[in-house]
């Protein structure tokens, strides 16, 4: 990869750093306050936050500074060290996930060769943090939380890799970049203006891609770790304040890193339609072009959430394991079949 | 297996919800965002709910009606009703009667901060001495406040409604909310400040009260 504008590495690593710190929570208030709060909101016929700010928009940032000014509490016979070290864990994977997240040809904070897998890897230890969580607080209803995230990794874990390989055959690379470029640089049955987004391609992979984030993530129909009429909150019942503040954060940050990761798989990523792969003005463009692509797809994410009861921890694993598995299978055979013969 | 129309259907149901909340106009005008129009929110500060009849606000005291029997205050399940009262002599209701004998209130709180709200009290209340009322607007600054005292009670009287029966036949169970006018009943208060003589210790006066309601 070519230095961003000849500077050297500190610079950049500065620049891309402070960058990335300013996105992630940005990110994570946009879907917020676009769905949690508004969107929500308007499916039950209510108005949502209407006051802070314009349109209730300050909202989540008044929320903010609330628990940040709330007691740190920790149950008596809690880990201690565990206890405050599973939020930072849980922050840290959908931090991590934003690394390889390409929005422009050199307007990506590190192109990994192995993006995918990177990605891949990274997104499954929030997980860790949970079961942390679940277990440092020396409660019952947390530690079957985090048991229930645990257990739920079985589940989806699979179905989301297998559903990414069919990508990756698709588009001879694991490198996030190569695989915007080969849906850039793809041709519909010689027709190539929109290049070949790979959902007309993978539909059944980005179908099952759709369900298995939405496992990962925990929303709704698959969200038994959190499960608030039961469990109260699952994992993170005995946290308050800032430590609260940061599994909220995670938890949006990550269905926002998901959203793009299934954009560059699915959607075409940033490029935009006309453009030379490698135009800097993509630099620019590609961000935004990116950014409402993303919302499209976390919107999905969130109506789904706001539309389904909760599963059954056994009814994921069912559903996972005889639906979701032989499905990503078989879509893999295909493509593979396809990638030989064509 | 999932049924897939089922969860297509689902999508729809809150898509259009959303949509109709969002964009409630018709017409010309139907692609204005007016949620405000289009929610059922009451935005409470700035406008008011208009509570039903029944709903559960706060409980007044018709003061005239209670003869401090303690019925209230053993059946309330957090403890949060506390009187005291005394008796006084009355004349007689008729000509050549016996000069009776009535309770009077000295005290009757209570504790809204302790108060859940069960409506025991009013069920078992023999004498058509409390009622609900739907006002909801009495918060304070300070927990203490909250213990509302008998004048404050019966200011309560003011905003319970006249009820409509739950339905025909059913006039016998509905309580009939008490007019203020002058044939009401007993008016011990009245009587006590004209000059009557007190009779037993406020304690005693309770306790015998107490056992005669329950004959």
């Amino acid at each position: 990869m070519t230095g961003l504008l000849g500077l050297a590495y500190w610079a950049e690593t500065a620049i891309k750093l402070g960058v990335a710190l300013v996105v992630i929570p940005t990110a994570a208030l946009m879907l917020g306050y676009l769905f949690l709060l508004k969107m929500m909101a308007f499916m039950q016929s209510r108005l949502g936050p209407t006051d802070v700010g314009p349109y209730g928009s300050l909202q989540l940032i008044a929320d903010a500074v609330k628990f940040l000014q709330k007691e740190d509490i920790h149950p008596a016979a809690a880990d201690r060290r565990v206890f405050r070290a599973a939020p930072v864990v849980v922050l840290a994977s959908s931090f991590l996930l934003f690394v390889v997240l390409p929005t422009g040809p050199d307007a990506v904070v590190e192109n990994l060769d192995t993006g995918i897998f990177y990605a891949m890897a990274v997104s499954s230890l929030s997980v860790l943090g949970v079961l942390m969580a679940g277990w440092a607080s020396a409660n019952k209803y947390a530690l079957l939380g985090g048991l229930r995230a645990a257990g739920q990794l079985i589940a989806y874990e699979l179905p989301l890799i297998l559903a990414v390989m069919g990508v990756v055959i698709q588009a001879d690379s694991l490198n996030l970049q190569e695989i915007v470029r080969a849906q850039a640089e793809g041709e519909i049955f010689g027709f190539g203006l929109i290049g070949n987004p790979f959902i007309l391609t993978q539909f059944i992979g980005f179908l099952i891609f759709m369900i298995s984030a939405q496992a990962e993530l925990t929303q709704t129909p698959f969200d038994m770790p959190v499960a608030e009429t039961e469990l109260v909150g699952g994992f993170h019942v005995e946290y308050t304040g800032f430590r609260f503040l940061l599994f909220f954060m995670a938890e949006v940050a990550t269905a926002f890193a998901f959203s793009a990761l299934a954009t560059v798989m699915f959607l075409g990523g940033w490029w935009i339609p006309g453009f030379d792969f490698d135009a800097p003005i993509l630099n620019v463009l590609g961000p935004v072009v990116m950014l409402a692509k993303i919302l499209v797809v976390a919107f999905i994410i969130f109506w789904i959430r706001f539309t389904y009861p909760r599963l059954r921890e056994d009814q994921l694993q069912k559903f996972a394991w005889k639906v979701l598995i032989p499905l990503s299978l078989a879509n893999i055979v295909v493509t593979g079949i396809f990638k030989v013969v064509l | 297996m999932p049924q897939f129309p089922g969860l297509l259907k689902g999508l729809g149901v809150t898509a259009r919800t959303a949509a109709r909340t969002l964009f409630p106009k018709r017409g010309m005008r139907t692609l204005i965002p007016a949620p405000q129009q289009g929610s059922v929110t009451v935005q409470y500060p700035h406008e008011k709910e208009a509570p039903p009849d029944r709903a559960r606000g706060v409980i007044a005291l018709h003061e005239e009606n209670c003869t401090a029997c303690m019925l209230c205050s053993r059946s309330c399940p957090d403890w949060c009703i506390y009187i005291e009262g005394h008796k006084v002599k009355a004349p007689p209701r008729r000509a050549g009667g016996a000069v009776r004998s009535v309770n009077v209130v000295d005290r009757f709180d209570i504790d809204y901060a302790l108060c859940m709200y069960c409506g025991i009290c009013v069920e078992v209340c023999p004498f058509d001495a409390l009622f609900w009322s739907p006002e909801y607007e009495y918060s304070e600054p300070h927990i203490a406040d909250l213990l509302h005292d008998r004048i404050r009670l019966s200011e309560w009287m003011e905003t319970v409604p006249a009820f409509e029966d739950y339905e025909p036949g059913s006039e016998q169970k509905v309580r009939q909310v008490p007019d203020f006018g002058p044939d009401d009943f007993a008016p011990a208060r009245k009587l006590e400040a004209d000059g009557a003589r007190e009779l037993a210790s406020e304690s005693d006066g309770a306790r015998e009260l107490a056992s005669g309601a329950g004959s």
